[in-house]
């Protein structure tokens, strides 16, 4: 079992995706809802064995399958984790739960389809974070996109189709170029192992022309200012459970890519264009964050925000060092807590209300006591406050750039007094003051399903902000190694 | 663990468990349960509290982590506390104060729907600021820190529905937060500088970087640090410019206003300060600033003081003024005299704030000074204790706030730094305005003829034991508090190690040079004071304001026409919330709008993706033309390419 554990975690969701398929039309939903969960809880403790097995004390990669797919190019079917992708996976299996529960009521339309589509996502995701081979990575990387697609195409908004358009293109067209550089990479070193990759010498001309493939899809993933902009347009589009994923996973790819790939395989010009990357960081953690603060719609508001949040992740990877790529790495999972609760919360009044906008709320802590501490828990969590998960990676980002640059630090640091701001001041509106209007007056408080889909993110909040030593200890090895190979150089 | 070990993580885990089964408990715990759970938590503090301090009087200190927190490229952030003189006296008056403060809420609080919360929330408060001031690193600080300031937010917002509360809240937040940027990036620094974030290991480390320099720049690192932890305490302990937030969060609860915004929360960037005094000794630079800014907000909020006529807001800047004072004993390194003034303060202020509180109960929440007066008779519990904490606020001698506000004074006059003259002038001029508004209070709530219709103030009574009691007990301490500690705090060497200050800086041992031993310490500054500048101006001040609002009541109309651009000035509060209502609020939103719609959504979505799109499209309307259908133009285009292609390749 141990040895294909790994290919188990991918395979057990798309297969119980199929088996929720076939339960056809919406008659059965009920039992589309029971085999969605179970099977997602299965991939959850399975995940949670992945872990248990996992030795934090060593950077070589773990639970390694290896078999020969295409023998034409040597493209196999090799899988194996190390601490950067382990977190990373339990994140998805744990949000998939919480996906599914969310979902459980609030989807009468179709609902086996929409379960199987993110049970199909979340094996191909746990494939993207797996995969050691780069032909692999870009099947479940494309493949991924399918599921979302149709998430947002068919549960989603008005104007869904513009939205779907924009970002199936955005982050087709960033893939396309890094195709183009793994098929580059091949013809260089006959082998698509990225691990082989790793170690494969490159000139300077050829890392800058690589960095850019690679640049062009990760940046667009994370999403990094200036190709953000589709984000904020699938958020407002895609339904709860989408955003949730979407947030809190989907933009984890970019960052991902930027460790497996960039720094390694191409450490010379990715320290030669480091200083290109943070500028671009900085931009989206000051600019982006005045963005979200004149935001009208909470989703649109929540979206800005996790742009200006992955700044901080591309700013830690910059820096080169263990603090920084830690700092990073802790934010991309805190933020898949934080961001997908914060979604939820929406969700849970758009389901009531029908309405993301800001002006239609106010006072719904007079109806929504329950709902208003959790929601208060999260905006805290999202201003960074310490004490919850959201303050770990901001903290050890800080550190990390000072050493390299006080202004860095500086500029990083006003998402203090910004996130704050946007963060609290859409509260303010929506949570506190009389209550506004009789809609809101006619709001019933948060249902058991929702307070246990909030309870279970909020104790991952406080878990990670009052410990988030076990976190850090599983990167560790992986990280000092990742930085060892990211200052040496391949020239 | 040993077993003092237990007593100091019992001593705030008492008080979070109170928080907790309180705030989670709901209906299980109800509302008496509410106060019984908190109350036995806070007391049990106390209790261990005052076990804490004298097992420190003994010579035991403590210092250790309770557990990692985390470990990031080999620096272990820990959780732990650092027992000495400085943490033993800090955790006596917070727990005191908030021992009565839970008490006195029994009362305040117990019309309120909110009362439950309200335990829940001031039992958070008091884990939260007993963390920040046992922790032995500047990372469990800035958890306090940050802790007592969310606290602090969702207690000004209590009442959630009014609009004035939920603009103060946030306001409290975001210029808090301003100041946490300038604090974080400090402990950054010293994480840079130091390689470690412990407070000893910093602490024993930082003689020898006396003389590092900022890479390329001539600027001390200790500067840096300094200044920049600086800015930290200017938000916490509401320094101007950050001090704009002090009077809004008077829209909280008054129990909170005594407890939080002028008891403890508040003198934690003063207590911060003082625990970081081995790094602020070794900065000039650093201590002029914190003089000059302590000066400022000494004397120029003491001056609003004079013209508000709500009265909290009265109280609230005296606040701002007290803590100016203490900031420019820190300034003046005169820490163990800030100190000691934070702690007078905390008793004497959270006497004044909860006396207010008692007034404002008994009229049935009625704020304004404007429509009290003749009070005396009706509540002579709340009279007489805010009479004591009156003069122990203005500094007469004997009482409490003498002792310390003096030694101050003193202090600052021995100084040689170059700002110390200023600050001289500023905290002398200074105790006249205290003594003016102060008294200005008491005659406008208590004295006079009542402002009331005749029938409501028929109905005023004094307010129950449960909150009488604690103004009782308060102001035991505003009256002894001086003569007990002023020697062995001030000039006995109390805070041993805990405090550093270098020798040319010691202005208070100048002091202590000057008495004779043969009298008590205390007695001898009794003597001295009358004959001094601040107690003659004191008196001076209690006497015009005695004029002006007993024997002429009509006197402050007139002068307030007649000074009538002072007055506008001192109403507007220099205009700090204007400016940065417009210039932060409004333009950061403008630069915001700004980036979205012209950047985002014009440049971004406008120009390059949806321009690409209609590049495309206006492409393949070109291109389709050329698709026509037709064999014979298809066949001509094939023959002239076949042609030119023939060419090109016979000729090279």
């Amino acid at each position: 079992m141990r040895n294909y554990l790994l290919s188990v975690v991918i395979w057990l969701p798309i297969i119980g995706a199929l088996l929720v398929l076939s339960t056809g039309s919406d008659q059965r939903a009920p039992l589309a809802r029971k085999l969605s969960l179970i099977f997602s809880l299965a991939t959850f403790l399975l995940s949670l064995f992945l872990y248990s097995g996992f030795d934090v004390n060593t950077a070589d990669m773990q639970f390694t399958e290896k078999v020969l797919w295409v023998s034409t190019f040597s493209i196999y079917y090799h899988l194996g984790v190390d601490g950067i992708s382990m977190p990373l996976i339990i994140l998805t299996t744990f949000l998939t739960v919480i996906v599914v529960i969310a979902g459980w009521q609030v989807i009468q339309e179709k609902t086996a389809q929409y379960m199987a589509a993110f049970l199909f996502m979340e094996g191909l995701m746990v494939g993207v974070f797996a995969s050691l081979d780069a032909i692999l990575f870009y099947v479940f990387w494309e493949g991924m996109l399918i599921p979302m697609f149709v998430i947002i195409g068919i549960w989603g908004g008005s104007n869904r189709i513009y939205a779907t358009i924009k970002f199936f293109l955005y982050t087709l067209l960033g893939s396309l170029l890094m195709l183009v550089a793994f098929i580059y990479l091949y013809h260089q070193s006959d082998t698509f192992s990225i691990l082989q990759h790793h170690s494969f010498p490159l000139s300077m001309t050829e890392q800058m022309l690589l960095f850019f493939a690679f640049f062009s899809a990760f940046a667009v993933k994370v999403p990094m200012f200036p190709v953000h902009t589709w984000l904020p347009d699938a958020h407002v589009e895609a339904p709860t459970g989408g955003s949730v994923i979407l947030a809190a996973i989907m933009l984890k790819m970019g960052g991902y890519g930027f460790l497996r790939f960039s720094l390694p395989i191409l450490p010379d010009a990715s320290r030669e264009l480091a200083l290109f990357v943070i500028v671009l960081s900085l931009i989206a953690i000051v600019y982006i964050a005045l963005v979200a603060l004149v935001q009208e719609d909470m989703k649109k508001l929540i979206a800005y925000s996790s742009i200006a949040h992955m700044g901080f992740v591309t700013l830690g990877f910059f820096i080169f060092s263990v603090q920084g790529i830690e700092g990073g790495l802790v934010q991309m999972i805190s933020h898949g807590f934080i961001s997908g609760a914060l979604f939820l919360c929406v969700g849970v009044l758009y389901d009531r209300m029908h309405s993301r906008d800001i002006k239609s709320y106010g006072g719904v802590v007079n109806t929504m006591p329950v709902f208003a501490a959790f929601m208060m828990l999260f905006a805290m969590a999202n201003a960074g406050l310490p004490g919850t998960s959201g303050f770990v990676g901001e903290f050890l980002v800080i550190l990390a750039a000072f050493k390299v640059n006080i202004w860095y630090a500086v500029l990083a640091g006003t998402t203090l007094i910004f996130g704050a701001a946007y963060t609290l001041w859409m509260y303010k509106r929506v949570i506190f003051g009389e209550v506004a209007n009789e809609e809101v007056r006619g709001l019933t408080d948060i249902s058991q399903r929702e307070t246990l889909c909030l309870g279970l993110l909020a104790a991952m909040v406080l878990i990670m902000g009052i410990y988030p030593y076990p976190f850090l200890e599983v990167m560790h090895a992986s990280v000092e190694h990742l930085v060892t190979q990211a200052t040496a150089s391949k020239l | 663990m040993t077993a003092m070990e237990y007593v100091y993580i019992f001593i705030p885990l008492s008080c979070l468990a109170g928080a907790v089964v309180v705030g989670l408990g709901g209906s299980y715990v109800g509302r008496v349960g509410a106060h019984r759970i908190t109350i036995t938590g806070v007391a049990l503090s106390f209790a261990l509290s005052l076990i804490v301090f004298i097992d420190v009087m003994q010579g035991n200190r403590f210092d250790g982590a309770v557990y990692t927190w985390a470990v990031s490229d080999g620096i272990p952030f820990e959780i732990g506390f650092l027992i000495d003189e400085l943490t033993a006296l800090m955790i006596v008056v917070v727990t005191f104060v908030s021992f009565m403060v839970h008490v006195y809420t029994i009362g305040y609080m117990h019309d309120d729907p909110g009362y439950q919360r309200f335990f829940s929330y001031i039992a958070l408060f008091t884990f939260a600021m007993l963390m920040l001031v046992m922790s032995n690193n500047f990372l469990q600080l800035f958890f306090g820190w940050e802790a007592v300031g969310l606290v602090s937010y969702l207690l000004i917002g209590f009442w959630y529905k009014r609009e004035s509360a939920i603009a103060a809240n946030l306001k409290a937040f975001l210029v808090n937060r301003v100041g946490d940027l300038g604090f974080l990036l400090g402990i950054a620094a010293v994480l840079y500088v130091f390689g470690s974030l412990d407070y000893l290991t910093v602490f024993t480390a930082a003689p020898q970087m006396a003389e590092t320099t900022v890479p390329n720049t001539e600027t001390l690192w200790m500067t840096v640090i300094s200044l920049l932890l600086f800015v930290g305490a200017m938000g916490k302990s509401a320094q101007v410019p950050l001090h704009v937030w002090l009077p809004d969060s008077m829209e909280g609860p008054t129990p909170i206003s005594a407890l939080i915004h002028a008891a403890t929360m508040v003198t934690a960037g003063i207590f911060m300060v003082a625990r970081m005094s081995p790094l602020f000794e070794l900065s000039d630079t650093a201590l002029n600033v914190v003089m000059v800014i302590g000066a400022v907000t000494a004397f120029f909020m003491a001056l609003i003081g004079l013209v508000q006529n709500d009265i909290k807001r009265v109280i609230a800047y005296s606040t701002l003024s007290q803590l100016g004072y203490m900031t420019v004993a820190l300034g003046a390194s005169a820490y163990a005299a800030g100190i000691f003034h934070l702690g007078t303060h905390a008793f004497f202020k959270a006497l004044l704030f909860l006396g207010a509180g008692s007034v404002i109960i008994a009229l049935h929440h009625q704020q304004d000074m404007r429509a009290m007066g003749g009070l005396r008779q009706k509540m002579p519990i709340t009279w007489i204790t805010m009479i004591i904490g009156t003069l122990a606020l203005i500094g007469f001698p004997g009482f409490a706030g003498f002792f310390s506000k003096d030694a101050i004074i003193e202090a600052v006059h021995f100084s040689n730094q170059p700002a110390a003259s200023f600050a001289y002038v500023a905290l002398t001029a200074g105790t006249f305005v205290t003594a003016f508004y102060s008294w200005r209070l008491i005659f406008l709530t208590f004295h006079g003829k009542p402002r009331m219709d005749k029938e409501a103030f028929e109905h005023v009574h004094e307010t129950p034991w449960v909150m009488t009691l604690p103004l009782v007990l308060l102001a035991v301490p505003s009256i002894m508090i001086g003569w007990i500690y002023v020697e062995p705090v001030l000039f006995g060497g109390f805070f041993a190690d805990s405090i550093k200050v270098l020798p040319e800086h010691d202005t208070l041992a100048r002091i202590g040079a000057q008495q004779d031993a043969a009298h008590s310490i205390a007695w001898q500054m009794v003597v001295h004071g009358l004959t001094a500048l601040p107690v003659i101006l004191t008196l001076l001040g209690s006497v015009a304001a005695y004029l002006v609002y007993i024997l002429r009541p009509d006197l402050p109309g007139m002068l307030a026409r007649r000074l009538s651009v002072a007055y506008n000035i001192l109403m507007n509060k220099y205009g700090f919330d204007e400016f940065n209502e417009f210039v932060f609020a409004r333009g950061a939103r403008r630069i915001g709008s700004f980036f979205w719609r012209a950047g985002d959504v014009r440049v971004i979505d406008g120009l390059m993706v949806n321009g690409t799109a209609r590049m495309v499209g206006w492409f393949s309307s070109v291109i389709r033309h050329i698709q026509t259908g037709y064999v014979y133009q298809y066949a001509f285009v094939m023959i002239i390419g076949l042609f030119a292609f023939m060419t090109w390749f016979l000729s090279s």
